[in-house]
């Protein structure tokens, strides 16, 4: 350990540089002297002596600069210099330095947003809670498909999972919450009593749940709530614990406050309240759930002990649903239990993100690579220009090292005021997707991108790899400095000449190529959006609304709301403007998910390991006229099929080509849920949870057969939805003034809701193809008109010997092209091999579309003859005899 | 007489360390007392002199003091620290294992 002499050496280089630099001279000098006076001694003249001692120190300025370097004064000097240089460069060149800063901040910007998105949606997607790289999601499957999970399955997988560090349910709830005069419908979770325990969130005031909490029917109507809560409609109520507060109709006490910044887990909101699973009855009605292992209900989450996989898990957790499958082949044949990482998250916004997300990744590196290539053609303008300067360094006795060292520090200037600038963009953009979405219609109100070490990591990485990138491309140029050659000559370039503009050229054929792929990308999207937007659904949309009325809060049981039904429709059939009325359990393309069944068909053998299955809607009489849906033959159900009739059901057409293969299915039989039902009608196919799907089997039941106490009402009308909504209030209110009705829109909304993720993925990829394609313009606009200046002199000579402005114009504006087609046809190649990662997000439209292709040469084409164009007419006013006596 | 040989790389370093074990010693004194004692057989480069000097004032081998010269001028004379002088005495014993290994190698009969 010597630091103890180091440390006020190195101090002194620093702080006292003049006195060092001074003794370094002093040192040096008295050297000489001693020498002079030897050589003196041996007969030499004073001048004489005086040269040798200088040769055979060997340059006094060289031995100079080897002790500072010995020093290594020079690594933090040189560094500060470097800054102060850098700065100056930038200051000089105002106009460089903003149009840099511009395009790296824009590159920059993009990639930390689009990366605060994936952290805060797909990777940590919950603040506050703790070990989220251990947390997947947990769900029921029935038959391989995706379904909700029971809470008796639950506690089993909870006591034999021995991977399982914890086990947790959030259910998504909504319930009306009125505070003095204000009622507002707020959205909270029911979640299991270790919930908080858990997450590894502890309440500021009050308790979480207790253990035994999420026991017991209906037995603990207690609640924590949200900081936002408490501040906005307790008012920061410092005595709120223990004080009761009505949800629906069920007063709970408030055991409770959540942290500030404590949003709950559920990607797309961020929950007001949390109430035990002993309570789901209030919330969601249909009799006590947690006795009951046939009513799956349940969304949890399971955090993994430490260095346990994925795949590890689901393993055991697959065990342990086959056995439970065999334990209850009554409620658990055919089901199973799945776990999803985070950000494929079934039954929350992460999953329907996710691809759009992945997309955009690609997309901002993509921007990012054009913002490097755009830079650095900037840089290389300017390198151009300050060739002399190089060449003199050079020459002075700096090292190529040294040169190279400063160019990566002005490109570290500059990245990292892109940087600076990226982050602000990012901050900026944290809420940008979900204003996207809901402009686009979604439901989505809570969905923040998350800047934190992580993020600002991979920007700080992004920005060193920008700096060695826009800092190197310059540097590659002075490589070439030939001494001599660039001290003799000034610059001078020949038109269309290969020599050292190549490098130049292709980091323009790059942008060119990368900004067409986005293009390309992005007008697949637009086609795609346009084409879903269109699609018919196989029902009507505009004159249909939809709407429902919380009946399970109100009390009601169902002897009560089946009279209540029976009377508002009627009343609603008899309103002014309004053409039908019809019941429905589930909206087609709506959150809710339909029933599904085990199906057996009268004279059809199912293969040996076919198990037929069908998904069905409860529907009222008149619900296909209602809705547009076309009543191939038979009948729609009447009110006579209620209760006491027989049962009966209506088919779709692929349910009649798969199982009665095209015969008249009327008067045949089904088997639904152990009970045969007779087919009465055949409806048209429709789209029933997705625009997307394939047509399916798919039938309806009347909803007095299987009855559901809070279906949707719809109505087709002539009238506004406003005229209607107060008809109906009114109406609902003659009948029970307790009773509120819920939201109310057209079925093309709820359809524009399920397509809300593409117009976002459109909106994305046609912004940042946008933003590629005025990069690449300004790119190629300025390698142009840096083209045309150097090669005044060629100009001048080729007017001078008569070629007209049309030939120069011609010769310009043809190298431009040339740069601009080759970069497209390397962009086509590409594109076909890329646009396939668009697959999930294309609806009926091929990834090689040769329209889209078209679309995007035609775009690329036009912007590059526009950014060409300007250089060439300029190029065309060259004149000739200034341009000849210039040299 | 013979062309002066030049050090092998990295005996500056010693042989600076070893010519300061006797006294402190101003740069030119140390070029001088070297090439006396060497019989004028080691010419020490005086452009790799200096920087040398700096390099081991900053690994703590050697300080730096200035003084007066025998001619009364300012003079900045390097001494060696306690740290140097263990270093030195590693260093020599490492260069003379390698030098009479080298003695062997060459007398082989």
């Amino acid at each position: 350990m010597r630091w103890y002499y180091k440390l006020p050496l190195r101090l002194r280089s620093l702080l006292h540089r003049e006195k060092a630099e001074l003794e370094l001279s002093e040192e040096l000098q008295f050297h000489l002297q001693n020498q002079i006076e030897e050589y003196a001694a041996q007969g030499m003249d004073r001048q004489e002596a005086r040269y040798a001692a200088l040769r055979s120190l060997g340059g006094v300025e060289q031995v100079k600069e080897e002790c500072r370097e010995a020093r290594k004064m020079n690594l933090i000097g040189n560094f500060v210099r470097d800054v102060r240089l850098g700065l100056r460069m930038l200051r000089r060149n105002p106009g460089f330095t903003v149009l840099a800063t511009l395009c790296l901040t824009l590159g920059i910007g993009a990639n930390a947003a689009v990366f605060s998105w994936v952290e805060g949606i797909l990777i940590r997607p919950y603040p506050l809670v703790s070990h989220q790289e251990r947390l997947v999601a947990l769900s029921g499957t029935v038959r391989d498909e995706r379904a909700e999970t029971s809470w008796p399955d639950l506690l089993d997988v909870q006591r034999s999972c021995t991977l399982c560090e914890t086990l947790f349910v959030s259910n998504i709830t909504g319930a009306t919450l009125s505070i003095g005069e204000r009622a507002e419908v707020t959205t909270g979770s029911i979640v299991s009593a270790d919930y908080f325990d858990a997450v590894g969130v502890h309440p500021i005031m009050g308790r979480g749940f207790e253990r035994g909490e999420d026991n017991g029917r209906n037995a603990h109507p207690v609640v924590v709530i949200s900081y936002r809560l408490w501040q906005t409609r307790f008012k920061n109520d410092p005595e709120i614990i223990g004080k009761t507060q009505r949800f629906d109709n069920v007063v709970f006490t408030i055991i409770g406050v959540a942290p500030e910044g404590f949003y709950g887990t559920f990607v797309g909101r961020a929950m007001e309240y949390w109430v035990p699973v002993s309570m789901q009855e209030v919330f969601y009605g249909g009799g006590d759930k947690l006795e009951d292992r046939g009513a799956r209900w349940c969304e949890a989450y399971v955090r993994l002990k430490p260095g346990v996989t994925r795949n590890q898990a689901q393993q055991e957790i697959s065990a342990i649903a086959a056995r439970l499958e065999a334990e209850y082949p009554a409620t658990n044949r055919g089901r199973g239990i799945r776990v999803w990482p985070l950000w494929e998250t079934p039954f929350n916004h992460a999953g329907h993100l996710l691809p759009t997300l992945e997309i955009m990744v690609v997309v901002a590196m993509f921007v990012l690579l054009i913002v490097c290539a755009n830079v650095g053609n900037l840089l290389l303008v300017r390198s151009f220009a300050r060739r002399h300067e190089m060449t003199v360094r050079l020459a002075m006795g700096a090292s190529r090292g040294r040169l190279l060292r400063q160019l990566v520090t002005e490109g570290l200037l500059l990245s990292a005021c892109g940087a600076a600038g990226g982050m602000l963009v990012a901050y900026w953009c944290r809420h940008a997707l979900v204003l996207l979405l809901q402009v686009g219609g979604g439901d989505v109100m809570y969905l923040p991108g998350q800047i934190d070490g992580r993020v600002l990591g991979l920007s700080a990485a992004i920005c060193l790899v920008v700096t060695l990138a826009v800092g190197l491309v310059p540097a590659f140029q002075t490589r070439h400095l030939a001494l001599a050659d660039t001290l003799k000559t000034e610059a001078s370039a020949v038109m269309g000449a290969r020599g050292r503009a190549w490098f130049r050229s292709s980091l323009v054929v790059l942008q060119v190529t990368l900004s067409f792929i986005l293009l390309v990308g992005a007008t697949l999207l637009m086609q795609s959006l346009r084409k879903i937007r269109t699609a018919s659904p196989g029902f009507s949309t505009t004159r249909v609304l939809d709407t429902w009325i919380p009946l399970v809060a109100a009390g009601y049981d169902a002897p009560r709301a089946k009279t209540f039904q029976d009377e508002l429709i009627q009343r609603v059939r008899a309103l002014p403007g309004v053409e039908t009325a019809a019941y429905a359990r589930v909206v087609p393309l709506g959150y809710e998910s339909y029933s599904s069944t085990p199906i057996v068909v009268d004279g059809y053998e199912p293969q040996p390991n076919e198990q037929p299955t069908a998904k069905y809607n409860e529907v009222s009489p008149e619900y296909l006229g209602t809705m547009g849906i076309p009543l191939i033959s038979g009948r729609e159900f009447t009110r006579a099929d209620d209760e006491n009739a027989p049962r009966v059901a209506i088919v779709n057409q692929t349910m009649v080509a798969r199982y009665w293969r095209g015969q008249n299915p009327i008067g045949q039989r089904l088997q639904v849920k152990g009970n045969w039902v007779q087919v009465v009608g055949i409806a048209a196919d429709s789209k029933y949870s997705s625009l997307r799907e394939n047509a399916e089997p798919f039938f309806y039941v009347p909803l007095r057969q299987f009855f559901a106490i809070e279906p949707n009402i719809h109505i087709r009308t002539t009238q506004s939805l406003q005229t209607v909504q107060t008809a109906l209030i009114r109406e609902v209110r003659t009948l029970d003034p307790n009773l509120a009705l819920s939201e109310m829109m057209t079925l093309e909304e709820q359809v524009n809701r399920s397509t809300s993720h593409e117009l976002v993925a459109v909106t994305l990829v046609a912004l940042f193809g946008g933003l590629a394609l005025l990069l690449a313009s300004i790119g190629l606009y300025g390698v142009m008109s840096c083209t045309v200046s150097q090669s005044t002199r060629e100009l001048g000579l080729r007017m001078a010997l008569g070629a007209g402005a049309s030939n120069v114009l011609r010769l310009v504006l043809s190298r431009g092209l040339l740069l601009t087609t080759t970069g497209t046809v390397i962009g086509v190649a590409l594109a076909l091999l890329l646009t396939r990662l668009l697959g999930d997000l294309l609806y009926q439209e091929s990834p090689r579309d040769p329209l889209a292709f078209a679309a995007a040469f035609a775009v690329m084409t036009v912007a590059s003859t526009a950014a060409c164009f300007l250089p060439a007419w300029r190029a065309t006013r060259t004149d000739p005899m200034r341009a000849l006596r210039a040299e | 007489m013979a062309k002066p040989t030049d050090l092998v790389q990295g005996t500056l370093d010693l042989l600076i360390l070893r010519t300061l074990a006797l006294q402190p010693m101003h740069g030119w004194g140390i070029a001088q007392r070297i090439r006396q004692v060497s019989k004028e057989v080691l010419q020490v480069n005086q452009g790799a002199l200096y920087p040398a000097l700096h390099r081991l004032e900053q690994q703590g081998w050697i300080r730096a003091k200035w003084g007066e010269s025998e001619n009364n001028r300012r003079a900045k004379y390097y001494s060696l620290t306690p740290d140097g002088a263990k270093y030195l005495r590693q260093e020599q014993a490492q260069w003379k294992r390698l030098s009479s290994a080298i003695d062997l190698v060459l007398e082989m009969p």
